[in-house]
């Protein structure tokens, strides 16, 4: 039996030994770094990251891993993943992230697929303080942005930038006398399409072309002969599709079936994917589509082989936003690297200013955003190298007109 | 204008297709069937999976994936849909009751379907051939579909009509107590028809795939627009399954060259919110009790 005054002396000198070991903890050594990511394994979106984000977080994990780990100081530290399927929602990519910050209490956060979950997760990794390398997404409002969270990157460009840089490469296609001046133009009415199209529109009328075909379709359209009838009927020089991966394959099929042949032929989301020229074979030869890499760089090629590798089915990357989703992931091991700590804060301002080495070549932001951009490639023997814009380091000089659709 | 009405007959000849084998789950079984998408999609994948690594052809792999879809709809129905089919009281109450039990099926399906494949889309071509048709234009591959939709709708319709076994399907889906008591085994031929239905929506899933692109997360698409169908051409009927499944097609397609292609999905809509205004039961349905 215990005096009350013992009893409370044992409880304080128990409290103060607590408190002194939690005062030892965090001198005890990182044994890894937690990293977490919420990407659409289900939903309609789950497609898209399939193809450009999951092989690339998957395979950066496993050849850091391989490697013994991030570069802490003077050790190596390896990465624990941790990830949720936020089922193609904004809803539940938001309540993802929460967890992973309360709860799981990661160090770092991977971004999901897309530009909607991209803007959805956006104010919660800017209210965290994690850095958010934004590499699937397009948006006009890049630029607001980058200003507005500071530790946010945009690594896709704005569909102003894809827009203008397309009419751009017609204009000069036109006046070199390669093509005249009628456009037909479709685009799916969704966000991707909305937003590039409403840039196109006034960009094309600016520079002169005539507009001949206006059209929107609705997502999941499955029959879409009579858009590409009716473009044909106009015997347009350029026919420009901004449409997401089945209405991409859906669009050049029924073009191919109908004979549609015009001389520039542009597809949107899916003309840079694998499938595509797993689909279309000798029948990709020219056409055009949005992205494109260096295909001819050395550091590319390497990129293309470890991909194949290193992916479940040998699956390609897709020649627009898996190198620069990759190259994202570089630059983050690279800025962790370089602080040497799990220090959120100096990691951000490391990418804000540094210089990286990556698969697309040496990255520099300016106001958290790139300085170039591959916007318009075009499949030439086999493979989907960026042609435009134009004056970018290892451009290819476009194949014009596209050659006509052979007999599969 | 015949190439608008030639592109909505195969388009709706596709939607027909597509919904045939639910309106015989439903309409008979009484099984609302919400993983009916997720099936017809792992039907694409299998024929996708015969193609690309068999070299088979699609139309000859109907014969390996319709008896094997007819297989697994009569185990699910066994394993999983007897023990609610017993213990429902009335038909609307087996309705609720499968409807949930179906729509974990759907995560279930999907998630196997998923783990074999990812989530990324696939697509392959198959008799993509241009055929001149009355001076049109068409897709060889759309236009077997349309002839096998129609070719299977009327067969279906004539052997339920003609044919005393057909006979018994039908007593079942108009009244099934008394269906018994003309010595009818309403167990069985509910499960006989359920497992027609995912016949079906086998040789559907075998057919569309040659033409259009599929994902492990499409079967939602095409469960919903099959409901549409179903419901529009009055739940149980073959005929009226098909002959809505055309009125959509034909109407989506008028629309896009005619009028402007946004407003495919509006047509869809208003035509067949149109129908039930007039005839709540579908075209050719007849009120349940």
């Amino acid at each position: 039996m215990l005096s009350s005054v013992k009893r409370l002396a044992a409880g304080l000198v128990a409290i103060a030994g607590v408190a002194s070991l939690s005062a030892i903890e965090p001198a005890l050594a990182q044994t890894s770094v937690k990293i977490g990511y919420a990407l659409s394994r289900t939903g309609p979106n789950a497609g898209g990251a399939a193809v450009t984000t999951l092989p690339n977080y998957e395979m950066w994990v496993k050849e850091v891993n391989a490697a013994g780990g991030l570069k802490l100081g003077d050790k190596r530290v390896p990465i624990e993943v941790v990830q949720y399927d936020d089922r193609s929602s904004a809803e539940e990519a938001a309540k993802a992230l929460d967890r992973l910050i309360t709860q799981d209490k990661v160090d770092f956060i991977l971004p999901p697929w897309g530009t909607g979950l991209n803007l959805a997760v956006g104010p919660i990794l800017n209210k965290a303080g994690y850095p958010h390398l934004a590499s699937t997404a397009v948006t006009d409002r890049a630029p607001e942005l980058a200003k507005r969270w500071p530790n946010s990157f945009w690594l896709l460009g704005t569909s102003a930038g894809a827009a203008n840089a397309l009419v751009e490469l017609l204009v000069k296609l036109r006046t070199e006398g390669k093509i005249g001046d009628t456009v037909a133009m479709v685009s799916v009415a969704d966000g991707f399409g909305i937003d590039l199209s409403g840039a196109a529109r006034p960009a094309l009328t600016k520079a002169n072309f005539k507009l001949a075909y206006d059209k929107t379709y609705p997502v999941g359209t499955q029959d879409l002969s009579p858009l590409v009838n009716e473009a044909k009927a106009l015997n347009p020089d350029v026919f420009i599709a901004f449409s997401y991966p089945p209405d991409t394959l859906g669009l050049t099929e029924q073009a191919r079936i109908a004979g549609f042949n015009p001389k520039i032929f542009y597809t949107g989301v899916g003309t840079a994917f694998p499938l595509y020229k797993g689909k279309f074979g000798a029948n990709t030869e020219g056409v055009m589509g949005i992205g494109g890499w260096s295909g001819d760089s050395a550091a590319i090629k390497d990129y293309l082989a470890r991909h194949k590798a290193a992916s479940a089915n040998g699956a390609e990357p897709d020649r627009w936003a898996s190198a620069v989703t990759y190259s994202s992931l570089q630059m983050l091991q690279q800025a962790i690297e370089r602080v040497g700590k799990i220090d959120r804060e100096a990691v951000i301002k490391d990418l804000q200013t540094g210089t990286f080495d990556t698969v697309i070549g040496k990255v520099k932001l300016e106001n958290n955003l790139p300085t170039k951009y591959w916007w318009v490639g075009q499949w030439q023997g086999g493979e989907f190298y960026g042609v435009g814009p134009a004056g970018n380091e290892g451009s290819r000089a476009p194949i014009v007109p596209k050659p006509a659709w052979k007999a599969p | 204008m015949t190439n608008a009405i030639f592109t909505g007959l195969m388009l709706g000849g596709m939607y027909a297709l597509i919904a045939m084998g639910l309106t015989l789950q439903y309409g008979v079984a009484r099984i609302m069937n919400l993983s009916y998408g997720e099936f017809l999609v792992a039907a694409s994948f299998a024929s996708y999976w015969l193609f690309t690594g068999w070299a088979l052809n699609p139309l000859l792999g109907l014969a390996i994936v319709v008896p094997i879809g007819f297989g697994v709809s009569i185990i699910l129905y066994r394993v999983l849909l007897t023990p609610l089919v017993r213990r429902a009281p009335t038909r609307d109450a087996l309705e609720v009751d499968s409807l949930l039990a179906t729509f974990g099926m759907m995560f279930i399906v999907q998630g196997i379907m998923l783990t074999m494949f990812g989530g990324a889309y696939f697509s392959y071509s198959f008799l993509s051939i241009p055929v001149t048709l009355f001076g049109e234009t068409l897709a060889l591959n759309r236009l077997i579909a349309f002839g096998l939709a129609v070719m299977f709708g009327l067969a279906l319709y004539l052997a339920l009509t003609r044919t005393r076994f057909g006979t018994a399907i039908r007593a079942v889906a108009v009244d099934p107590s008394a269906a018994r008591l003309v010595a009818i085994d309403v167990t069985s031929i509910s499960a006989f028809a359920f497992a027609l239905g995912g016949a079906m929506v086998a040789a559907a899933g075998v057919l569309v795939s040659m033409f259009l692109t599929f994902s492990a997360s499409s079967g939602v698409i095409f469960t919903m627009k099959a409901l549409m169908v179903v419901v529009m051409g009055g739940v149980g009927n073959l005929l009226g399954c098909l002959v809505a499944g055309l009125a959509l097609g034909l109407s989506e397609s008028l629309v896009a060259t005619f009028v402007d292609p946004g407003l495919t999905l509006a047509v869809n809509f208003a035509l067949f919110l149109g129908v039930l205004l007039v005839k709540p039961a579908g075209l050719f349905g007849r009120a349940q009790r």
